[in-house]
């Protein structure tokens, strides 16, 4: 877990522990062990669920205002694009880097225009830190390390493609989200040089206590919530049908290409057959080896409509598959922190001893729980929006280009009509009747 | 009655189709399928009046029957096919089974089909073994029999299987022949190609249904989204299931295209008879010479062919002269024949060389304008099916704008 802007015992992410192992592994050359460094970016002070600085003038309850989750795409002040996908060979690994230009008129940014080069850890390090800042909101989801099924190579043409969309997409999520773009973690992943984000990226609290934080967070998770507000068990069952119905239109989907691709092939076949027919023919070698022409074009749409449903739907569909997964990882962070504070009352209640310290404890707990449900609450409205938005655009365009297809393998058949039409009147032989 | 066109008069249909069981030859019980012949005047609607109209039930195997009398008495002409006897190039959805509804119904249309096309044809109307197929429900088998065709069909039918050259082919029916063996090659290919196209189109369509599954039970668990998510789901189960009737249309088209990869072997028949024609004159030609070469022979004393006739006899003596003078007269005889079976092969031979070249031209212009229409209306097909298909998305692209 890479976490860096708390010092305290914030509890993060309940599955926190499932990642640690991974992320850590690969972590743990860069470690710095030097826990005393506090990295304090401008943002945690105002969006960090720990209230533990004295100072801080706003309570968790003013914090609401700040989710004005307002949707004025006209006010879009941050455009980011990915592009340019590169190989790079170093002796221990081959990697690749995509481009990240940012185009933006911000006051906190010290230019108008970036351009970085980023690689895929770089953007899980975001995705994490974002994560650990916010518990409760909800992030865009990655592109998934690798593909399962088919067993794509991970430097082929079209899984680089396909991940740089997502990718792209991602970015834009997170800029179009009111608290996550302001975080300064995202200001350094658009800004910041490889060398100045591989040290930003060490700094942080120390292996040890981050093992301690996740102690805490399992431990919590094991616990179990008690007195889970109404309102969150709905939004779980509500995830749960969900994840389940996208799913299968993911899936749907993906057999529709299928059969798509395996008529497509038979339909192949076709026009050479006509072709081959019309040679050995006087009179009817015209109509058909203009049949045959017909066919072979009706092939070039389907194969057209295939690649459509494939780059377009299917990675909608896909990433909100993952948005699944990413709620419910979000329910069981909420689940955990109130877990948390819980557990400090409880302690509270039958403990003699350090009480002035747990009254402290579970005051902050206690404002922790109110900030992550309220957030969750604000953002949740905020998501569903932008799924319906989403979800319904993506299934227009696929009508719409449905309607197309249909509309250009019409035409194709017309002309042929129309060609027959004038021959034949010119013949007087055919009755159109 | 007979001499006009048969259609010009009569409106035939093969109007039903119904199901039997009875005692086979065996005596065994089976069930079969009878078609309902109806043959009414075609003034009759004009007149006003609606007559009861003739009708007889008949079985496939009649109708084979009628083909196979028509083959072999007109073996210079295209014979029109019958559908087929079992069910070809089926892709999953359709029974290859003979009773199945809609193999029925398809060989009911493919039956009258078959009677219009032998009752159009200028020769072949005016046979009295069609007109009684048409009127006589009882003893019609019989009287086939007695024509004595089948005698004519074996002997035919033993020649045809025996390899034989001719010498001298005639070129235009072997370009014919060729022709012929192309067409049902390119048929055959095409036909067995859009029955796989199908089965996988129909593929793609059903699993649009489980679209209109999954957006309903989606629309359940959503606010606004789920009047939207519901109407959509309704077309997507439209889109699916508009697929059996595209998919019913085609296969109109297939019977189309079916009934002239039949006739492409029914041009090949004439071909080969024609082959078989030509060889049976060149065999007598061939005979002819040889006797005539034997007489001069004989007449002359010289031996210019061999025989083992002549070296026994330059062996162990020549014959008598009465001896010779028999054999003579028996050559003389057999030539005279000979000259006469040459002469009858030889008109037979033109006879059919020019009615089968009239026919065939008939059959060249009737496949080209039928081929055509077929095209045509193939055309028309996916013309249907792409409209169908921009309805069915643009109702879901308006549904899908209201989520």
């Amino acid at each position: 877990m890479m976490s860096g802007s708390v010092v305290d015992n914030t509890v993060s992410s309940g599955n926190s522990s499932a990642a640690i192992p991974t992320d850590i592994s690969g972590q743990i050359l860069d470690l710095d062990e030097d826990d005393d460094l506090e990295v304090f970016s401008k943002d945690t002070t105002l969006t960090d669920g720990s209230s533990f600085n004295a100072s801080m003038q706003t309570s968790p309850a003013s914090m609401i205002n700040q989710y004005k989750f307002e949707e004025d795409a006209d006010t879009k002040d941050i455009f980011v694009t990915v592009d340019n996908p590169e190989s790079h060979v170093t002796a221990i690994e081959t990697y690749i880097t995509y481009r990240v230009m940012t185009k933006t008129t911000r006051s906190e940014f010290d230019s108008s225009e970036f351009e970085v080069r980023r690689r895929y850890q770089d953007f899980l390090w975001l995705k994490g830190r974002l994560e650990e800042a916010h518990p409760t909101l909800i992030a865009h989801p990655l592109p998934e390390k690798f593909v399962v099924k088919g067993m794509v190579e991970r430097f082929n043409e079209d899984f680089i493609e396909t991940r740089r969309r997502a990718l792209h997409r991602f970015l834009n999520k997170i800029a179009e989200h009111p608290i996550f773009s302001s975080s300064e973690d995202f200001k350094i992943f658009l800004t910041a040089a490889s060398g100045e984000l591989t040290s930003h990226k060490k700094q942080g609290p120390g292996f040890l206590s981050r093992m301690g934080d996740t102690v805490k967070a399992v431990a919590a998770a094991v616990r179990g919530v008690r007195n889970r507000p109404q309102e969150f068990t709905e939004m779980q069952e509500y995830v749960e049908a969900f994840s389940q119905k996208i799913s299968s239109l993911d899936k749907v989907t993906q057999r529709i290409v299928r059969e798509q691709k395996e008529y497509l092939e038979e339909l192949k076949e076709c026009g050479p057959t006509y072709a081959l027919w019309s040679q050995s023919e006087e009179e009817l070698a015209e109509p058909l080896k203009n049949v045959a022409g017909c066919v072979d074009r009706c092939c070039k749409e389907t194969e057209e409509q295939v690649k459509n449903l494939s780059d377009h739907l299917i990675p909608v569909l896909h990433e909100y598959v993952l948005c699944a997964d990413t709620l419910k990882a979000v329910l069981r962070r909420r689940d955990n922190i109130q877990a948390d504070f819980e557990a400090k009352t409880e302690a509270l209640a039958t403990k003699k001893a350090d009480r002035d310290t747990m009254r402290n404890d579970l005051d902050k707990a206690e404002d922790r729980l109110e900030w992550a449900n309220n957030a969750l609450k604000s953002d949740w409205t905020r998501w569903q929006k932008v799924m319906r938005t989403d979800l319904r655009s993506a299934f227009v365009d696929t009508a719409e280009r449905n309607v197309s297809y249909y509309e250009k393998c019409l035409a194709v058949w017309e002309s042929f009509l129309h060609s027959q039409r004038t021959d034949a009147e010119g013949n007087g032989k055919v009755d159109f009747s | 009655v007979q001499d006009c066109i048969l259609l010009k008069k009569m409106e035939i249909s093969v109007a039903e189709a119904e199901k039997r069981t009875g005692k086979n030859a065996v005596n065994m019980q089976e069930t079969y399928t009878v078609y309902l012949i109806e043959m009414r005047p075609v003034d009759a609607a004009s007149e006003g009046t609606n007559p009861v109209p003739d009708s007889l039930w008949r079985r496939y195997s009649e109708f084979e029957l009628l083909r196979n009398y028509l083959l072999v008495t007109y073996p210079f002409l295209v014979v029109p096919p019958l559908p087929e006897k079992r069910a070809e190039f089926v892709w999953h959805k359709l029974s290859a089974d003979n009773m199945d509804p809609d193999f029925v119904e398809r060989r009911r249309v493919g039956l009258e089909n078959f009677l219009l096309r032998v009752a159009s044809h200028p020769d072949l109307s005016t046979d009295k073994i069609f007109y009684s197929f048409l009127t006589e429900e009882n003893g019609w088998k019989e009287t086939v029999f007695e024509t004595g065709f089948q005698a004519k069909a074996d002997s035919r039918l033993k020649a045809l299987n025996a390899t034989f050259r001719v010498k001298n082919p005639d070129k235009r029916f072997a370009e014919m022949k060729h022709y012929g063996d192309e067409l049902q090659s390119v048929i055959s290919q095409l036909l067995r190609v859009r029955a796989r196209a199908a089965d996988r189109l129909y593929g793609v369509y059903k699993v649009h249904g489980n679209y209109g599954r999954v957006f309903s039970e989606w629309s359940a668990i959503e606010k606004e989204m789920g009047d939207g998510l519901q109407s959509a789901g309704h077309h997507m189960d439209a889109y699916a299931a508009s697929v059996d009737d595209i998919l019913e249309e085609e296969e109109h088209y297939a019977d189309q295209m079916k009934e002239y990869l039949f006739y492409a072997d029914a041009l090949r028949a004439v071909c080969r008879k024609h082959e078989l024609t030509q060889y049976e004159l060149e065999m007598a030609a061939q005979d002819l010479t040889s006797k005539k070469q034997q007489r001069e022979e004989l007449a002359t004393g010289t031996i210019r062919t061999f025989s083992l006739k002549g070296v026994t006899s330059k062996l162990f003596g020549q014959e008598t002269p009465e001896q010779r003078e028999a054999k003579l007269k028996m050559l003389e005889t057999q030539i005279e024949e000979g000259e006469e079976l040459v002469k009858e092969r030889n008109a037979e031979c033109e006879e059919f060389v020019k009615s089968a070249w009239v026919d065939i031209e008939r059959f060249k212009e009737q496949k080209d304008h039928d081929l055509r229409e077929a095209l045509i209306s193939y055309a028309i097909m996916q013309i249907s099916m792409c409209k169908k298909g921009i309805q069915v998305w643009n109702n879901a692209k308006e549904c899908f704008s209201k989520m």
